[in-house]
């Protein structure tokens, strides 16, 4: 299965609830160009919910990677929830852990945007 | 058991990248790795044919892709060679440089040696790279 995204708005914070594998192929451009559209149509606050996705490849680390980059150079935030213990794992090896603020609460998470 | 060998040519296409793994990981699961074992299995071969359709073969139609599984008790052997340019390791940039951290790619080499025990790049004849992973189960490590 490739990835499945979905949008929802919790004040003024855009969480996107993410299922599935994030791959070279569908699952890493579907991602990309989520990410790309919610930018363009103002969407500055970013919070993509990682519970549902069971695979991480380069491809789609590198999409989340260039996700962070558009929305913060446009003066945006983009941050991370609930991740699996295998994502939590990429992003500890590729230090990733160190550029992405990571949530394990909801609620949390939606109060730390500014 | 004895060894064990599969050999098997790809076109330089994505779809041979989920063949690959697919094969690597019926070895795997056969071998007796657990779960965790066969995620960082499949995602270091995955990230090498990627690399060997991508960046080797530059999806050259009439480049193929080769892929041998050797399986013995607790050792698994994946050798994934292209027919690219030869590539020196020592020239690409350090994904893990503060400088490097945000760049989009350049990450796959990285998981290979993090989720594999043994990771060797070496020229292949008479042309191309071939990158050996091997991984042993917790029973033999």
């Amino acid at each position: 299965m490739s990835v499945k995204l979905t949008t929802r708005q919790v004040g003024d914070v855009t969480v996107v609830d993410a299922a599935g594998r994030i791959t070279l192929g569908d699952g890493a451009s579907t991602f990309r160009d989520t990410i790309r559209d919610l930018a363009g149509g103002g969407h500055k606050k970013l919070l993509l919910n990682l519970a549902e996705v069971s695979y991480i490849d380069s491809s789609g680390i590198g999409e989340m990677v260039s996700g962070f980059t558009t929305v913060t150079n446009q003066g945006g935030q983009v941050k991370l929830l609930n991740l699996t213990k295998r994502v939590k794992d990429l992003l500890q090896i590729t230090k990733l852990y160190t550029v992405f603020e990571v949530f394990e609460d909801e609620t949390a998470a939606v109060r730390s945007f500014t | 058991m004895e060894t064990r060998t599969i050999e098997q040519t790809f076109d330089s296409t994505l779809e041979s990248v989920d063949a690959g793994e697919e094969i690597v990981l019926k070895e795997a699961q056969d071998l007796g790795f657990d779960e965790d074992d066969q995620h960082k299995i499949g995602i270091a071969v995955r990230e090498c044919l990627v690399n060997a359709v991508i960046h080797g073969n530059r999806y050259n139609v009439r480049k193929k892709v080769h892929l041998t599984v050797s399986r013995s008790p607790g050792r698994l052997e994946v050798r994934i060679g292209d027919e690219g340019e030869r590539f020196d390791m020592s020239q690409l940039p350090d994904p893990l440089a503060d400088e490097n951290l945000l760049r989009h790619s350049g990450r796959g080499l990285l998981l290979m040696q993090a989720f594999m025990d043994e990771f060797q790049v070496r020229p292949r004849e008479p042309n191309g790279t071939e990158v050996k992973l091997v991984k042993h189960t917790a029973k033999a490590a």
